[in-house]
């Protein structure tokens, strides 16, 4: 089967240097989500890994073999693009049926396996349309239903679902999930849109800049973040940070305060941390909480937005930084009203600075 | 709210009335106009009143006869013999001055056929020459459509690569196009020269000697080949443009899905980028098609439509009979045919062409 190993890849434009040596290990059937800012380089990558751009420096195994030189159609992979990329001339049977088709496969064999990716894809009615008369989210299906015919072992996503509206997004979301559970398949997918990122992966590799941030199960990422970017990279709304003075360190602990913040024991879980230097103490919005009697941090509320089910407060604290907190309840806060909140020192962050 | 654009009706008007002036004086009213003088006797300068003279023109242009004629039998009803051959009465004896065949009387002999000696059938031809223009337009058309329009296709798929001084081979397939027509003509006659030409010197050259110039413009046989040969040439750069416009509207994650799947370069051709060219070839193939049936400059300087009327074309001779032999009903109604033909042929293109998917 098909575990992808990338060792020190790199890509350059002349130039431009967009990818700066990265190492991934992907396992067999794992489902992996690439996620960064835009310009980061996640398809850049994900092109490498299919075939389409070549590699700069580094080694990409796919299985056992070193694939750098390989062309596309021998890396044995299967690749579903942002724009569908389904031929607008063909019919959909026609397009499901195309790698069949160029492999010289009978009418008999195609007819079967198309009828089986028309059932996994619950698409049999469209067969006969053309890309023309389809939705946007049938045209991704076709493109998704051209992929999987072929029984590839790695699947590549580049966004795939991005053109789509907010409800089919979820739709589709959850079939690719499903369809993961399904075949089994290595699958490589990338994303701007960390809920993708989050439902689906079994292994998230945050990506900036061309080079890696940190790798690792989405709750790993989301609960020990490596660093300031990927902690506020991952959660919404995202990860509040407050510079702060380190007053004093004790072994796994440091104590950090500033003018809006009570002294605090924190747990280090990164280098820099010195006494008597500065820090960024990261706190998510969800894990502040405004009823505590114990708030350790003041300021007064700037701003509230009421969802329902949700209540978000901009506040202002008393060092002038703002800060939100996200409440998962209806709550009334009147604007210029003093606030103190409470958290839980487990839950915060501290990295330096 | 009503746009800006339809309020100032007046200066729209002001502005497309020149090109719309243009149009009518030097397209549509020639257009009428012939149409009308077709159907008359008008001469070019002439004392005489101009006389209405119906299809007359028509039926001089195009009228033909089937003639099949017995070999001359003596008194005994045997075959007269000629050199060992049955004899046969001249075709001449038939359409001249003979009262028995009114519907032959002035035609002269296009072609015939001998069938085994027992008989012979000549197809008779109110004009010959004419007959032998409209044959070789098509005959033109139907060499130059298919070559030109794969050569710039070939050409474009070539040039429509990523490659390090592609602009400059881009820059040379075309400029054939933006020079004269009439400067290029002038260009390949001498390079046709039967003596010293370009193309003789380099066949002898690159067959050490052995071969013999030919005077390619001079002669039946090679006439209509080196103007076909040259036309090709001269627009096919033209095209070739057309079809890269509309190489490049075809997405690269189709040919990257395509690459992906493992297509190799035929199946990408067959697969993505001949359905994908489908109106550009429409388009491509009607205007080289049209373009093909005005041919006239090219034999205009380079053959006069010789040697023998062998390259003589449809609009040739409308222009040689209504200015050089002043008869510009004749003319008239030669443009009209080509009308008529020129419509057929794109109709036909078109329902050929049509988006059988479509419902
Ligand atoms: N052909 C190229 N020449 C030069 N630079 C390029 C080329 N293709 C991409 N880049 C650069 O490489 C970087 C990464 O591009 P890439 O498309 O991989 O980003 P991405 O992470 O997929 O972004 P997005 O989320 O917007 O799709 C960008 O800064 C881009 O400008
Ligand atoms: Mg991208």
């Amino acid at each position: 089967m098909a575990a992808i190993t990338l060792k020190g890849l790199k890509k350059s434009y002349g130039q431009a240097h967009v990818i700066k040596g990265v190492d991934i290990t992907i396992e067999d059937g794992e489902f992996v989500v690439f996620v960064g800012p835009s310009g980061c380089g996640k398809s850049t990558l994900l092109r490498m890994i299919a075939g389409l751009e070549d590699i700069s420096a580094g080694s990409l195994t796919i299985g056992d073999k070193v694939v750098n030189d390989l062309p596309p159609k021998d890396r044995g992979v299967a690749m579903v693009f942002q724009s569908y990329a389904i031929f607008p001339h063909m019919t959909v049977r026609e397009n499901v049926a195309f790698g069949l088709t160029i492999s010289g496969a009978s009418k008999e064999e195609k007819d079967a396996k198309v009828a089986e990716a028309a059932r996994i894809l619950q698409m049999e009615h469209l067969l006969d349309r053309r890309p023309s008369q389809l939705s946007g989210g049938q045209r991704q299906r076709v493109a998704i239903g051209r992929a999987i015919v072929r029984k590839p072992a790695v699947f590549l996503f580049d966004e795939p679902l991005s053109n789509l509206d907010a409800a089919l997004r979820m739709d589709m979301r959850m079939e690719i999930g499903k369809l993961h559970q399904q075949l089994g398949a290595t699958m490589i997918y990338v994303t701007h849109d960390q809920v993708e990122a989050m439902t689906l992966a079994d292994k998230i590799v945050v990506l900036k800049d061309g080079l890696v941030q940190q790798i690792g199960s989405p709750m790993d990422l989301y609960h020990r973040p490596d660093n300031v970017f990927v902690a506020g990279f991952l959660g919404s709304p995202s990860m509040n940070f407050l510079t702060v003075d380190v007053t004093e360190v004790s072994g796994t602990h440091a104590t950090v305060r500033n003018a809006a913040l009570d002294p605090t024991s924190i747990e280090i879980r990164h280098p820099g941390i010195v006494a008597g230097g500065k820090a960024k103490l990261g706190l998510r919005p969800q894990y502040l909480n405004p009823d505590d009697p114990a708030g350790r941090l003041h300021g007064r509320v700037a701003l509230t937005e009421r969802l329902g089910s949700e209540t978000v407060i901009e506040a202002t604290l008393t060092d002038g930084s703002n800060l939100i907190v996200a409440l998962a309840r209806d709550a009334h806060f009147p604007i210029g009203q003093d606030i103190s909140l409470g958290f839980d020192p487990d839950m915060a962050h501290l990295f330096a600075a | 709210m009503a746009s800006k654009f339809t309020v100032s009706n007046r200066s729209g008007w002001l502005m497309a009335g020149p090109s719309i002036a243009l149009i009518f004086g030097f397209i549509l009213l020639p257009f009428f106009f012939a149409f009308g003088l077709s159907f008359t006797n008008q001469r070019l300068i002439s004392p005489n009143p101009t006389e209405f003279t119906g299809f007359d023109n028509y039926r001089s242009l195009l009228g033909l006869g089937i003639l099949t004629l017995e070999p001359i039998k003596d008194a005994s009803g045997a075959i007269q013999m000629k050199d060992g051959a049955p004899e046969f009465p001249t075709v001449r004896s038939i359409t001249r001055n003979n009262p028995d065949y009114p519907q032959y009387a002035g035609m002269r002999e296009w072609f015939n056929f001998g069938t085994s000696g027992d008989s012979i059938t000549y197809v008779l031809a109110r004009d010959v020459v004419f007959m032998t223009a409209i044959v070789n337009t098509f005959l033109f058309v139907i060499i130059v459509a298919p070559l030109q329009g794969g050569l710039a296709l070939g050409l474009a798929l070539l040039i429509n690569q990523k490659l390090r001084g592609i602009n400059f081979f881009r820059t040379i397939y075309f400029m054939p196009v933006v020079v004269s027509i009439v400067v290029v003509a002038i260009l390949w006659r001498i390079i046709y020269d039967g003596n010293n030409g370009l193309l003789n010197n380099i066949l002898s050259a690159l067959t050490f000697g052995a071969f013999q110039p030919v005077n390619w413009l001079g002669e039946t046989s090679t006439a209509m080949g080196a103007v076909i040969a040259m036309s090709i040439w001269q627009a096919v750069g033209f095209h070739m443009v057309i079809w890269l416009s509309g190489l490049q509207t075809i997405s690269p994650t189709l040919y990257e899905a395509a690459a992906i799947e493992g297509a190799s370069k035929w199946q990408v051709f067959r697969y993505i980028t001949w359905p994908g060219l489908k109106n550009t070839a429409v388009l491509v193939f009607i205007v080289i098609t049209m373009q093909a049936f005005g041919l006239f400059s090219q034999i205009n300087v380079m053959t006069k439509g010789g040697p023998l009327d062998s390259t003589q074309t449809i609009v040739f001779q409308a222009i040689e009979r209504g200015y050089g032999k002043q008869d510009i009903s004749g003319g008239s109604a030669i443009s009209v045919i080509l009308f008529v033909i020129v419509l057929s042929v794109s109709l036909i293109q078109r329902w050929l062409t049509r988006d059988k998917g479509a419902k």
